[in-house]
């Protein structure tokens, strides 16, 4: 019997909404940009030097690529807690495969090469995902039993298979999955002249400013096709701010980086996970099911959805990414520890709700989460720069995670 | 005899709505007294202005118990003074006993520490009165409906109720728990405690009450004593529902070809009571052209009928067979139905029809993404282009299609829904009471679109218990009660008054 009679909203009215929306997304940027600033002047300049920058990608690759797929976790309704055992695991499972073992049972030792351990690697992550998305999607056992058991789990495993021991080193090949940067003109004879033997890697800058102009490109792109088919377009000094902003950040990333080795090959892995991810969120039908089904799971049933195949196949690209952050640990720390990987699921999780997903799913943007890992990366490499001990780092973490989420709901419940 | 409850002219609004206007009820001291109408005459409104519910200063009118002006600010005041309402709902919490269920915020306790003895003693006290044979100590999930019914009264009389008021009781008892909790209510009669009853089925009231107060679109049509008059089931029928309709409805021209879709003996058992039968043997065919009606009370199944047809989104063991076009169609998955032309537009849109933190534009295609996708990918051209052309096609009233759908008013909404499944290009639209709890306009709009659909050779088929809508708008109707089809007519045929008879007809009426 309850009536709401809710006039509809004016254009003016939906111009504030834009603001409103654009407010979060953008206050996450400028706090971004205010902690960098911050922990700039904190270390006297060093969290931002070349060596520095270069360091930040390499330590938050990981978190980044699990926290996409942990996006599509939280959106979706449920949560993983067992990313960073998954990532000890998978670590110490291709470590052993890679560095060789005996097997006692054939009297054998197997050593597999490292491509196909690669490939080994991203399909266990997918198992141990599928085995965790069964449970939560099918069984109907909530999500967070089911990964703490797994956290639980694979952590012990991963302790019971290494007994203590380090696993390592890796062949070369498979360290620069961590430890490689691009090829750049002087490694080239031909363009070798060019360059001119400066320590300067002009490839990676000029890869990061073509990244900068292609992202302006489709921006405006973007903006003037919805103007012109009479969409409602965000204000275009908000429009320019952002993009400005962003172009910016890539630019002097791209400087510091070309600065001292170039582009982390790890960058780009991870740069093209973005893009994806960003696709398949706002662009694919798989992406808007999955807000669908987390916004509201009776009514995206009803609607013919499969909410329970979509919810497991969210578990499923979890765990084959978490794979790969595995890889991309073991291969940066060139070997494999049973600790690898602890605590990783915080970050994680951390990012995304930094970056404005919703605890109750349904809500949450790739660019978000992006942000959301960054601010958990600055803040932990440039804490660790001033030498702030580890339990006070906890505290500051805890306190940023807690007061980003209570600005959010504050926001939303004033609206 | 004194009246122990008086409501002077009682009238409530909500936004847009007039529940109650101008109420008048006088209910003697010790008699039974009973109120019956449509669902939607106000009833259950009028049980939460006097228990509280609805608090002093959100109504009019004055509420005179026990010889005093009353204003009740909340439930714990109307309670306090021996007003104990029993909602159709029961509120027993599953998992935890009958004596805590008992006491369950009214623990005898010193200091916040229980005395389970006491509370034991006298849930055993409690139970005996109301013929209950349980130990104190059983759970109340383990207990059938009929029993978790006596242990609410048993609630009641714990709280030392003076005025009992239950709504619908015995709708979800068999025959014998029914007949024992109505000797329960003539037993307490004796006691001295006054019982308010509201309930559908005549016979009942023919039992046990003294007087019977008919209510119809928020007011009071009159009261009668049944002790001074003989009562026929003919005469509260028609004080049930008779009003005049108006051109609430817009005209229709019906064009009706052949059988496009048939429903063959269908079964299906409660999702958590097995052997439990919810549909017994259902059979239904709809034509081209037409709008076919499902009337019944509420509970009588045919939600759960429409929902299990739809993709079994209801219920288990569900057996029987469906036809499109002659063709025996699979429709044992939500998609499977759907890709059968069946859609779904349910009675609770907030909860299962809507995402409700997303816009408009995105819930419009969410039931046919591949419609507006290639390969996976969203043309968002095209779907803007779709969106927009169903926001104007159904006139929905928003700032834009980007506009959250959590915003809309009741009837917008509903055309939200609507043109998410006009957009899936269905066969046969099953609506579930369209157009509950939305303004008259948007009701004639809604109308409208259904009869250009079935105008287009689709069929529509409406559940509603609206009767006056049902036959305003439908060429055909099937009367549900209990699970069964227990009557079919042509709308031309039907009224108001032999719908509500062939319903009553199954509770062996009173003459």
């Amino acid at each position: 019997m309850k009536h709401e009679a809710i006039a509809a909203p004016g254009p003016e009215q939906a111009k504030a909404g834009f603001w409103k929306d654009s407010l979060r997304d953008y206050g996450l940027l400028f706090s971004l940009l205010v902690i960098m600033g911050f922990f700039y002047f904190l270390t006297d300049g060093i969290s931002l030097a070349p060596l520095n920058v270069t360091n930040l990608i390499l330590q938050n690759s990981y978190v980044v690529i699990m926290a996409l797929g942990m996006l599509l976790i939280i959106v979706g309704g449920n949560i993983d807690l067992s990313v960073g055992s998954i990532v000890g695991f998978v670590g110490a499972i291709a470590a052993t495969l890679m560095v060789g073992f005996h097997f006692p049972g054939l009297d054998i030792d197997v050593k597999v090469p490292w491509q196909a351990v690669i490939l080994i690697a991203l399909v266990l992550g997918g198992a141990i995902g599928a085995a965790q998305g069964y449970f939560v999607a099918f069984s109907k056992i909530p999500s967070f039993i089911v990964t703490l058991g797994g956290m639980l789990i694979f952590r012990g495993l991963t302790g019971n298979m290494l007994l203590g021991q380090f696993v390592g080193p890796f062949p070369k090949s498979f360290q620069n999955i961590s430890a490689g940067f691009i090829p750049d003109f002087d490694d080239f004879e031909l363009f070798k002249p060019l360059v001119g033997g400066s320590n300067f890697h002009w490839g990676s800058m000029i890869v990061g400013i073509i990244g900068a102009a292609v992202l302006i490109y489709t921006g405006v792109r973007r903006w003037s096709r919805s103007r012109a088919g009479a969409m409602e377009t965000e204000p275009f000094a908000l429009f320019i701010g952002k993009n400005a902003i962003f172009a910016l950040l890539i630019l002097f990333f791209s400087y510091q980086l070309a600065s001292y080795k170039g582009l982390p090959e790890v960058l780009i892995i991870m740069g093209v996970l973005i893009l994806i991810y960003a696709f398949v969120t706002t662009r694919m039908t798989i992406g808007r099911r999955i807000y669908a089904l987390g916004g509201n799971r009776l009514a995206a049933q009803l609607s013919g959805i499969r909410t329970d195949r979509l919810t497991f196949f969210t578990f499923v690209n979890m765990g084959v990414l978490a794979g790969l952050a595995g890889l991309i640990v073991a291969a940066r720390l060139n070997s494999a520890t049973p600790s690898a990987g602890q605590s990783f699921e915080l970050d994680v999780i951390a990012a995304c709700f930094i970056g404005g997903a919703s605890a109750s799913g349904g809500v949450g943007k790739v660019m978000g989460v992006v942000i959301g890992a960054f601010v958990m990366g600055v803040m932990n490499n440039g804490m660790s720069i001033y030498g702030l001990g580890i339990y006070w780092q906890m505290v500051v973490k805890g306190v940023v995670l807690l007061s980003a989420v209570y600005i959010d709901v504050y926001q939303k419940s004033k609206g | 005899m004194n009246a122990i409850l008086e409501m002077r002219g009682i009238s409530k609004s909500f936004p847009g709505v007039k529940a109650l206007r101008d109420v008048n009820l006088v209910v003697k001291a010790g008699e039974i007294h009973a109120i019956c109408g449509e669902n939607g005459a106000g009833k259950s409104t009028l049980m939460k202005v006097l228990s509280g519910v609805y608090p002093y200063g959100s109504y009019e009118g004055d509420i005179i118990y026990q010889g005093a002006e009353r204003r009740f600010a909340r439930i714990a005041d109307s309670e306090h003074l021996g007003i104990i309402i029993i909602h159709q709902e029961l509120a027993l919490v599953p998992l935890l006993s009958i004596a805590e269920n008992i006491f369950l915020g009214n623990e005898p306790a010193r200091m916040g520490v229980i005395d389970w003895n006491e509370a034991f003693s006298r849930t055993r006290d409690l139970l005996a009165k109301v013929g209950l044979k349980e130990s104190p100590n059983a759970l109340i999930t383990n207990l059938g409906v009929g029993k978790q019914q006596l242990v609410e009264i048993a609630k009641a009389l714990a709280k030392k109720v003076q005025l009992l008021i239950l709504d619908e009781p015995t709708a979800s008892l068999n025959e014998s728990d029914s007949d024992a909790l109505l000797n329960l209510l003539l037993e307490f009669k004796g006691q001295g405690i006054t019982s308010i009853l509201i309930s559908h089925k005549l016979n009942e009231l023919a039992k046990v009450a003294d007087s019977i107060t008919v209510l119809r679109d928020g007011t009071t049509v009159e009261t009668i004593d049944t002790h001074a008059e003989k009562i026929s089931e003919g005469r509260i029928i028609k004080s049930m529902v008779g009003r005049e309709m108006s051109d609430r409805y817009p005209p229709r021209e019906p064009k009706i070809g052949d059988i496009l879709f048939e429903v063959k003996d269908w079964r299906v058992e409660h999702p958590l009571h097995a052997g439990r039968e919810v549909i017994k043997n259902v059979s239904l065919h709809v034509n081209r052209g037409e709008v076919l009606g499902i009337a019944g009370l509420m509970g009588s199944g045919r939600t759960e009928l429409a929902m299990s047809v739809f993709g079994r989104a209801y219920g288990r063991n569900v057996t029987g067979k469906v036809f499109m076009d002659g063709r025996e169609v699979d429709v044992s998955t939500i998609q499977r139905a759907v890709a059968s032309g069946i859609a779904y537009v349910t009675e609770d849109r907030k909860s299962l029809g809507l995402i409700l933190n997303e816009d408009i534009k995105n819930n419009v295609t969410l039931a046919n993404l591949p419609g507006i996708a290639w390969r996976g990918v969203i043309d968002d051209q095209k779907e803007t282009a779709v969106a927009t052309q169903y926001r104007g096609m159904l006139k929905i009233r928003s700032s834009s299609i980007l506009q959250k759908t959590l915003n809309l008013s009741g009837g917008n909404q509903q055309k939200v829904v609507l043109s998410k499944w006009l957009f899936a290009h269905p066969q046969v639209l099953i609506l579930d009471e369209p157009t509950r709890g939305i303004d008259v306009g948007a009701k004639y709009e809604i109308y409208t679109i259904i009869n250009e659909l079935a105008s287009t050779g689709k069929a529509v088929i409406v559940i509603s218990s609206e009767m006056p809508e049902l036959l305003g708008i439908c060429d055909r109707i099937y009367v549900m009660n209990e699970g069964k089809f227990v009557d079919e007519m042509p709308a031309s045929e039907a009224s108001q008054e032999k719908i509500m008879a062939s319903i009553m007809k199954q509770y062996g009426a009173v003459q």
